[in-house]
């Protein structure tokens, strides 16, 4: 493959989407209420449409025959390089909510990068995604802040939820070889620069919210390099079951 | 899997020195000879069915080379699910002309309701479905609470939102707090 980088970057940002539009699919008709069930549902869609549009370009590049079917169902789990937070199962309705606005604020700066992107098929992808992501990040928020600034427990479980996810914000911000080169480019984005206003964004939410910011220093990372957490596994045999047990269907 | 399809597309554009001029009037309005409007329009969208493809503004392109209809069309939302309802319509409407198109998906420029034609509008709004306010508006209606969206059963403003996503991914879910009709307001997306 020519540009084993720029695939391998298409990858890091639509593995994120894939594993996060699944864990999101997961509460078609198991969401609190019905109007928050079609939300869920409906981020997932959008989710999920973005990132055929990543892997039909990701296999144009690749250029050995495979499909974007190919290659969002059938990788081994070693090959998927989401970061660990996307692919942290649903618990409750808050640590589901928090896991979404956490990724969020990191996709909606990470769009609005990459549509100044010189590769006009991802710059073009990103420009519609961040049509749909505002309206993402908007929702998620609004649940942040409602159930942070809602009841005594309602407080403590999105306090809960964020505690327990923050150890692995900060792996956005460590970008793997394919992220460097796409960046030095012009091509891709700059991550590390999101840094700090990811950070911004988050604890302002958090403080209207009227949660702590967590002072934990330790963060966890290895997803983007293909090392994730003991729940990918079952995530992957519900996503690729399909695929796996009848190779080659089609809707 | 329309990949391969819209490759060849491309191809045939280039080869037949019309692939410029075609991308030079996309973000102007539609290229669309006027002969395959009639069949266009004869086209419903698959969900709102009193409006047509044309209306919602998804078909950005569509020309007649040799005998092949060559379209580009915009999807609305990137995983609604009616797009490929959509290509497969348009196909089976130029058959019955006896006429062979192709439906090349594109994304740019991105889709956004300004597309929408005001005749499209009106038809959204007797079906039952309110028209999407500016960005602005829309906004302060989703977020901020405001009473903005009119009901397209009374007419009444004095509406409010139940949720924000609705049966289909561009509309949201409102109630008339006069008639207590519940209905859908078609998001603004810009």
């Amino acid at each position: 493959m020519k540009n084993t980088h720029l695939y391998n970057y298409i990858l890091t940002i639509a593995d994120n989407s894939l594993i996060l539009g699944q864990r999101m699919g997961e509460l078609c008709g198991h969401g609190p209420s019905l109007e928050t069930d079609i939300a869920c549902t409906n981020i997932s869609l959008d989710l999920l449409g973005q990132v055929r549009s990543y892997y039909q370009y990701a296999a144009k590049i690749a250029g050995d025959g495979r499909t974007e079917d190919d290659i969002a169902m059938l990788r081994t789990e070693r090959e998927y390089v989401n970061v660990l937070l996307v692919e942290q199962p649903n618990t409750d309705f808050a640590y589901t909510l928090a896991r979404h606005f956490l990724f969020d604020v990191y996709h909606f700066l990470y769009l609005t990068e990459l549509e100044k992107s010189k590769d006009l098929t991802l710059a073009a992808i990103a420009t519609k995604s961040l049509k749909e992501v505002s309206y993402h990040q908007r929702f998620t928020t609004d649940w942040v802040k409602r159930l942070g600034d809602g009841t005594e427990e309602s407080n403590q479980r999105m306090q809960a939820a964020i505690d327990g996810l923050w150890m692995y914000t900060d792996e956005f911000f460590h970008p793997t070889p394919a992220e460097i080169a796409m960046a030095e480019e012009g091509i891709g984005v700059d991550i590390m620069k999101l840094r700090s206003q990811y950070y911004e964004t988050v604890n302002e939410v958090l403080e209207e919210a009227t949660l702590k910011v967590p002072e934990s220093k330790y963060f966890h990372k290895g997803g983007k390099q293909g090392i994730h957490s003991e729940h990918m596994g079952f995530l992957l045999a519900e996503l690729q079951y399909m695929q796996r047990a009848y190779p080659n269907m089609d809707w | 899997m329309d990949f391969s399809r819209c490759l060849t597309s491309s191809k045939v554009f280039k080869s037949l020195g019309v692939f410029k001029k075609i991308e030079m009037t996309l973000t102007d309005k539609p290229n669309i000879q006027d002969h395959l409007y009639p069949i266009l329009e004869s086209v419903p969208d698959p969900e709102i069915p009193v409006f047509s493809l044309l209306d919602l503004g998804v078909i950005r392109d569509a020309v007649e080379v040799d005998g092949i209809v060559y379209i580009k069309m915009i999807p609305t939302y990137s995983g609604c699910p009616a797009t490929d309802v959509m290509s497969d319509d348009i196909k089976s409407a130029f058959a019955k002309e006896g006429k062979t198109a192709k439906v090349e998906l594109i994304l740019s420029p991105a889709w956004t309701t300004d597309w929408i034609s005001e005749e499209g509008l009106i038809k959204l709004e007797e079906y039952g479905i309110a028209r999407p306010l500016s960005e602005s508006h829309d906004k302060a209606a989703l977020l901020g609470g405001q009473k903005l969206v009119k009901c397209p059963q009374c007419g009444s403003t004095q509406t409010h939102l139940v949720s924000q996503f609705g049966s289909t991914p561009c509309k949201a879910l409102f109630k008339c707090d006069d008639c207590h009709e519940p209905f859908d307001y078609f998001k603004c997306l810009k």
